[in-house]
C-alpha cells in the first residue's frame, strides 16, 4: 500500500502546469487534492513517473460571477463549495457537497479533480451533467471548451488528453420563481460510493406548470444518465403522482446498472427509480412553495 | 527519482527534512518524526484512522504525500495535550467515559471531535456522529465517543 516512485514538480502557475505536462507527456498525472489519486497510487493501480501538484495555483482557486453562469476553478475545494456565497446561485451543486466522501476528504479534494476522475457513482459529475455544466480544459496551445454530457465518455475516463489540464468549469444560473431542487443518495455507509443517486432541478409557472425540468441519475452505469430526451412530453403540464411515477420508470428502463457484491442490476434499478421519483416530487414541492412564498 | 526537501510545522515545530515525493505523510510523521500516535489504518482514506489537522482543517494524512503539505501546519494527536503528561479536555473527556476499547481509532477520533469543537463548541449529538462518520471503530463503540464529546462541551464542564 505504499506509491510506486515518482518525481514531483510544483506547479507555479497554469502555463507553467502546460509546459510541465507537454515535457512529461503521457507518463504524468496532475494531482490537487489527490482524494482518488493518492489511493489509486497506494494501490498501484496508477503509477505515473512524474506528479504535478497544481494545488497552490491561484488561478485555479477563483470563483467568479458571469452573466448567465458562475465560473469555478477547478482546484477549489468542495467544502469551499458548501457555503460560498456565489455557489448559493448554484444551490444544487452546494446542496449536493454533503454527500461528497466525508468532511476530511472535502477538506483536500477538489471540483475539478472530482470530475476528471469521472467516478460513475460520484456526485460532482451527475450534477455537471443535469446543469449542463461547460468544463474548460487546456494544453498549450490550445483551450477547448466540452459540455458535461460530452466530457464523460465511461467510468474514469473524459475526453481529457494526457496533456491537458481541467481549469475551470461553468455553471448556469437559473433565474426567476417557481424553482426546486433535490438530490438524493443511497450507499452502503454515509460517505460510501454511492449504490444509486438522482437529482433534479425544475421550474414551474405561476399555475404549477412545468417550464423545465433537468434530471438524471449516477452509479446506474459508466456515466451519469441525464433524460433530457425523454423530458419533453412533460412540459406545459401539471405534474401528477401518475406522470411523475411513470416517467421515472420509463427512464430507469434507459439505464444499464451493473451487478456487484452490495446490489444487483434490479435492484439498482429498482432504488434509482424510487430516488429519481423522489427528487421531482421534493423539486416539485419546493418550487410550487417557493411561488407561494413569494406571492405573500 | 528526486528527493525533495520540505518544511513544516508540526504541532508548534518548524520541522525539515529531505524526502521521497511517494512518502505518504502519516508515514513521515511515524517513521521521520517518530510521532506514531497517528495511526495507519486503511491507507486509502476510508477509515480516519490517520485524521490529522492541517492548517486546522482535519485531512486524511494517509490521502497526502508529505511533499504537499510543504509550508503547512499539521497538529496530530501528539499535539493535543497543552502540556507534556497533561490531557486535553476532549482526550479526559474520552477516559472519563470509556470512548476507547482497543485504541486504534483514538488519534483520529480526537483530532476529528477536536476539529469539530474547535468550529462548535457545544455541538448536538446529531452533530457529534456526523462528524465522526468518517471515523471507523471496529470495536464499534460509537455510543461513548459521542458520550465523551456531550461530557467535554457541556456547558458546565
Amino acid at each position: 500500500m505504499k506509491a510506486a516512485p515518482f518525481d514531483y514538480h510544483l506547479a507555479e502557475n497554469l502555463s507553467h502546469t502546460k509546459n510541465l505536462l507537454k515535457e512529461y507527456g503521457d507518463d504524468v498525472k496532475l494531482i490537487a487534492g489527490g482524494q482518488s489519486l493518492v489511493p489509486m497510487m497506494a494501490m498501484r493501480l496508477a503509477k505515473p513517473s512524474h506528479l504535478i501538484d497544481i494545488a497552490r495555483i491561484d488561478e485555479l482557486q477563483l470563483i467568479s460571477s458571469l452573466e448567465e453562469s458562475i465560473r469555478i476553478g477547478a482546484g477549489v475545494k468542495q467544502c469551499v463549495l458548501e457555503n460560498h456565497p456565489l455557489t448559493s446561485q448554484i444551490p444544487l451543486l452546494s446542496a449536493v457537497v454533503p454527500w461528497i466522501g466525508h468532511h476530511q476528504t472535502r477538506n483536500r479534494g477538489t471540483i475539478g479533480g472530482s470530475l476528471a476522475h469521472a467516478d460513475p457513482s460520484a456526485e460532482l459529475p451527475l450534477i455537471a451533467v443535469i446543469l449542463q455544466a461547460k468544463i474548460h480544459c487546456e494544453n498549450i496551445d490550445t483551450q477547448r471548451i466540452n459540455s458535461a454530457k460530452d466530457f464523460f465518455l465511461g467510468p474514469m475516463w473524459t475526453t481529457l488528453e494526457a496533456q491537458e489540464c481541467l481549469t475551470h468549469i461553468d455553471w448556469p444560473i437559473w433565474h426567476g420563481t417557481g424553482i426546486g431542487y433535490a438530490f438524493e443518495e443511497t450507499s452502503i455507509r454515509q460517505g460510501d460510493f454511492a449504490m444509486a443517486s438522482a437529482a433534479t432541478q425544475l421550474q414551474v409557472d405561476a399555475s404549477g406548470k412545468l417550464m423545465r425540468i433537468h434530471c438524471g441519475v449516477g452509479g446506474m452505469g459508466g456515466t451519469p444518465y441525464s433524460f433530457e430526451d425523454m423530458t419533453s412530453p412533460l412540459i406545459g403540464q401539471t405534474l401528477s403522482k401518475e406522470l411523475i411515477h411513470g416517467f421515472s420508470e420509463q427512464a430507469i428502463q434507459q439505464t444499464e446498472p451493473a451487478t456487484d457484491l452490495h446490489a444487483n442490476a434490479a435492484y439498482r434499478r429498482n432504488l434509482a427509480k424510487t430516488l429519481l421519483r423522489r427528487t421531482i416530487e421534493q423539486s416539485l414541492a419546493m418550487a410550487t412553495s417557493s411561488f407561494q412564498h413569494h406571492l405573500r | 527519482m528526486k528527493n525533495i526537501s520540505i518544511n513544516l510545522q508540526v504541532n508548534g515545530k518548524q520541522v525539515s527534512s529531505n524526502i521521497e515525493p511517494r512518502t505518504s505523510l502519516v508515514d513521515f510523521l511515524r517513521d521521520e518524526l517518530r510521532l506514531t500516535g497517528t495511526h495507519v489504518g486503511c491507507e486509502h482514506g476510508i477509515c480516519g484512522a490517520c485524521t490529522v489537522l492541517l492548517n486546522g482543517d482535519p485531512v486524511r494524512s494517509c490521502c497526502m504525500f508529505a511533499v504537499q503539505a510543504n509550508g503547512l501546519e499539521v497538529t496530530t494527536v501528539e499535539g493535543l495535550a497543552p502540556e507534556r503528561g497533561q490531557l486535553s479536555k476532549i482526550q479526559d473527556a474520552f477516559c472519563e467515559k470509556h470512548g476507547l476499547q482497543c485504541g486504534f481509532c483514538t488519534p483520529g477520533m480526537l483530532i476529528t471531535c477536536q476539529a469539530l469543537i474547535n468550529k462548535n463548541p457545544h455541538p448536538s449529538e446529531a452533530e457529534i456522529r456526523d462528524a465522526i462518520s468518517g471515523n471507523l471503530c471496529r470495536c464499534t463503540g460509537y455510543q461513548q465517543i459521542v458520550d465523551a464529546v456531550v461530557f467535554a462541551t457541556k456547558e458546565t464542564s
